[in-house]
């Protein structure tokens, strides 16, 4: 084979520069293989002025950056990495059309020097864009250590193209890099490059190329749209469709691919794509001679440990449960002060604001919505920080390689194990860490059923029901088949995705191995906070407003009808309290308000701070002590002990009496609530499945994040302020209705686990398949797939009992 | 003597004659490099026995016993 120059590569219609601003204002696009460091390049040069957006109707990231050099304005494009640029994978479809319809001005490819050969297979597939492309040699210190010598002046030479070594990692070579591509947009000449096929395949290029030059609106180098055609590349082909006369061109591509494919016993984009490999065989042997292919690396000796064929699954349940710790265990520190600071933010608003509709929105709504965005963000900085160290040393690829025959079982890849554990802790990160499955279906299915995974808010309300319905001893068996239930569905569900929302053949599982390396903080803290930044923006967002949706649905209409005066409720009590206080304190010892005798007020005061001590964890006292205490008073105060003491028992009846109507009033205002409406609407819909209205109202607001099931619950069942760690009055409240028992008690736990994904878990699932489709779709097959399996299995405990 | 990369064991190198199947994965196989006349060393098979990882031109590439079935290779 040999490398041939000619003139014949021509782009038309040159004039439309694409993003192309001014004359001042240079176009970089970075291509370059993953693991080829081009991120860090990327980095290295445009610092913090950089932004992360989504190209139009793909989940694909579009990274951009810029950069003032030499009076110059630069603005750097990161492509997604890729190792070609065929139509069959959406990174590479992205890659190619930046290329093709935005003819940035330069594309600088990132090789990685110590794994030349395969890198410079893409290389040849850019230079075949015909745009101007400089090669950036990267990790030369790595190729060095493995005793590559690669000659650079050789390779500039061999491709007809500026070559310059750098060394990312340590951020070398990044002014000789911004030289180079200055250099050669001032030159603004790209060489033109072709490769020799072959003369069949030549004769097949010449017969396409000829007949497309016919067409008048084609924007693309020819020879390059001949070869794609005649490698089938369904994009391309497609496109040619829509041009008058492409028909006529594309029955020529398939009598002319026929023939190849006579020729060569084999289809011709094989037989391309090994001329190429075998012209960058070429190239690698000279200018890289005597190379050992098959030596032992450091990484294969580390490797040697890390997958090794006992130790390796033990070493990566121990990296994967150090990761789950990290996440969860650790945010759960910086959660919780986040969480009282938020607190502390409401309550001082609280004092601010006059009662009102105002103060409602304030405080519940939005504090409680900002509160529930910010609670998760330990969780997903900490989350990124362990995935960007993953991804960087590179063991991420060996978690796969390693998981990958139990996951492959279920139709998922093995890179899925991470997000599916991580959803244990929270849907939310689980979702966003998907983004390290590059296959979009592996990764659509592994999002759909990551909220199977029982999430830590699901726990308290498991615990509430088992606490009040199943003996201790049948908890622990309980809340462990709820656990394998949200598996097993997990399992299922996958498949049955797998098989009828994303058929087809399989893709490759075929992966690079990246070697080890130790990653820079610099690398590891942009990845952070750029997700994080992004999940404050697109995210947060959504679950506020969700969240003040919710607060208006429980809180609304305000004008209610209650079935009784509940404030003539409250002033009976409190005026049957002064009437005894009156009969029983005042008139026996001839005063007429209580404050007129000092001294018992302030004995009441003495047996009110005796008995609250009782409930103060950190001086707790025994109902022994309290009794001595109290005796001790009634000696010193033998008189007036009696009355004070029957003070502050009316006192306390009053309170109590007080409360009982406000919790009361408070259920009925949400069971009027439109949360409370739409919960009796959809009551004969969950009927079958042993829900009441009560229930109904429950589920509905527990959308907002599923531990708020339980403060519902009590509010319903007039219990007020339930703590979701202490639950005690609410499982006596719930164990004494009727319409409780422990096969509805289960059945919810059930239904919890498996409807909807909260509403954070759909915000995040919005923002991450860019689409609203797949938040409707996910909520809506969890909702059914809960009723299904919920009245399955109620009525099969109703058919037992 | 001629057989299928998956029947190689860890250690074993084999030259590949031609790379069979078609569709997405084989372009992938083809993109990594694995055309004929390269050489490929079996490196290690995964704790449960599938995927393997081997190395060919100088980098470590893992795959499954699936794909792997699908290139030929002289021993």
């Amino acid at each position: 084979m040999k490398f041939g120059r000619s003139d014949a590569g021509r782009s038309i219609d040159d004039t439309q520069g694409g993003l192309l601003m001014s004359t001042k204002s240079l176009t970089v696009a970075l291509a370059g293989n993953p693991n080829s460091g081009k991120t860090t390049i990327f980095n290295n040069i445009t610092g913090a002025r950089q932004h992360v957006g989504n190209y139009p109707g793909v989940t694909v990231e579009r990274r951009e950056g810029f950069r003032r050099y030499q009076g110059k304005e630069l603005l750097l494009v990161d492509l997604p990495g890729t190792y070609s640029l065929t139509a069959h994978s959406l990174d590479e479809l992205v890659a190619r059309n930046v290329i093709v319809n935005e003819k940035p001005d330069i594309i600088v490819n990132i090789l990685d020097a110590s794994n030349l050969e395969r890198n410079l297979y893409l290389a040849v597939q850019l230079l075949e864009l015909e745009r101007p492309v400089v090669l950036a040699l990267n990790m030369t210190d790595v190729a060095e250590a493995r005793g590559l010598k690669i000659n650079d002046e050789l390779l500039s030479h061999k491709l007809g193209i500026s070559v310059v070594r750098m060394v990312g990692n340590r951020n070398r070579g990044t002014d000789d890099l911004l030289q180079m591509v200055s250099d050669a947009a001032a030159a603004n000449a790209h060489q033109p490059f072709n490769l020799d096929y072959g003369q069949e395949i030549e004769a097949k290029i010449k017969l396409v190329t000829e007949a497309l030059e016919a067409l008048t609106e084609v924007k693309y180098p020819l020879r390059w749209l001949a070869i794609k055609l005649l490698e089938n590349d369904q994009d391309v082909s497609s496109a040619i469709k829509l041009v008058v006369g492409g028909f006529k061109i594309l029955s020529l591509v398939e009598q002319a691919r026929g023939e190849l494919k006579v020729i060569f016993n084999d289809e011709p984009e094989l037989v391309i794509a090994e001329s190429r490999y075998r012209f960058v065989g070429e190239v690698y042997r000279q200018v890289a001679p005597a190379n050992n292919d098959l030596g032992k690396t450091t990484s294969d000796r580390i490797d040697n440990v890390l997958t090794h064929r006992v130790l390796g699954l033990p070493i990566f349940f121990g990296i994967m449960w150090l990761l789950f710790n990290i996440v969860f265990t650790v945010g759960a520190y910086p959660q919780e002060w986040l969480e009282q600071g938020i607190t502390w933010g409401g309550a001082f608003l609280g004092q601010n604001l006059a009662d009102g509709a105002l103060k409602s929105l304030v405080v519940d709504g939005i504090i409680g919505g900002v509160g529930s965005v910010i609670s998760f963000l330990p969780n997903i900085l900490l989350l990124f920080l362990g995935i960007a160290l993953l991804e960087d040393t590179g063991y991420m690829a060996r978690a796969a390689f390693v998981v990958d025959r139990v996951m492959r079982a279920v139709g998922l890849h093995g890179k899925s194990f991470i997000p599916l554990l991580l959803g244990f802790g929270c849907s939310v990160p689980a979702i966003m860490g998907t983004r390290t499955l590059e296959n979009p279906r592996d990764r659509m299915v592994t999002i759909l059923v990551a909220p199977l995974m029982s999430c830590s808010a699901r726990l308290p309300v498991y615990t509430l029901l088992t606490a009040a319905f199943f003996s201790p001893q049948l908890a622990g068996t309980v809340l462990f088949s709820v656990y394998v239930a949200g598996i097993v569905l997990a399992i299922f569900m996958a498949l049955i995705f797998r098989k009828f929302l994303f058929p087809g053949a399989a893709e490759a599982f075929v992966m690079e191995m990246p070697p080890y390396h130790l990653p820079t903080i610099r690398s590891i803290f942009t990845h952070m906070w750029e997700r994080s930044v992004l999940y404050l923006k697109k995210a947060g967002t959504l679950i506020l407003v969700a969240s003040i949706l919710v607060w208006f649905a429980t809180n609304y209409p305000t004008n209610i009808e209650y079935s009784k005066d509940y404030d003539q409720e409250k002033t009976q009590v409190e005026e049957s309290f002064s009437a005894q206080v009156t009969q029983n304190i005042l008139i026996p010892l001839q005063i007429e308000n209580p404050e007129d005798n000092e001294a018992l007020g302030a004995l009441v005061g003495e047996i009110a701070a005796i008995n609250d001590a009782k409930d103060k964890a950190e001086q707790a006292l025994s109902a022994a002590a309290i009794a001595d205490k109290l005796d001790e008073l009634q000696q010193a105060q033998s008189i007036l002990y009696p009355y004070a003491m029957q003070y502050y028992e009316f006192e306390q009846e009053k309170q109590s009496e007080t409360e009982k109507i406000d919790k009361e009033q408070a259920g009925e205002k949400l069971a009027k609530s439109y949360a409370g409406q739409f919960g009796k609407t959809i009551e004969p819909v969950i009927r079958p499945l042993g829900f009441d209205w009560k229930i109904g109202v429950s589920l509905v607001s527990a959308m907002a994040a599923k531990e708020v099931l339980v403060s519902t619950l009590g509010t319903i069942y007039d219990v007020g302020e339930i703590d979701e760690e202490d639950s005690t009055s609410l499982q006596e409240a719930l164990a004494a209705d009727p319409a409780f028992s422990p096969l509805v008690a289960y059945c919810l736990m059930i239904f919890t686990l498996i409807y909807s994904p909260c509403l954070a878990a759909l915000a995040v699932l919005r923002r991450e398949t860019n689409s609203w489709k797949w938040p409707a779709f996910s909520f809506c097959y969890s909702t059914v797939l809960a009723w299904i399996i919920t009245l399955a299995v109620y009525q099969m405990g109703m058919m037992l009992s | 003597m001629i057989k299928t990369l998956n029947q190689l064991g860890s250690g074993e190198t084999g030259v590949v004659i031609k790379v069979y199947g078609s569709g997405p994965v084989k372009r992938r196989i083809v993109d990594m490099g694995i055309v004929a006349e390269t050489l490929i060393q079996v490196q290690k098979l995964a704790p449960l026995g599938d995927p393997m990882e081997i190395k060919v031109k100088n980098f470590n590439l893992s795959l499954r016993k699936s794909e792997a079935a699908l290139i030929e290779v002289r021993t």
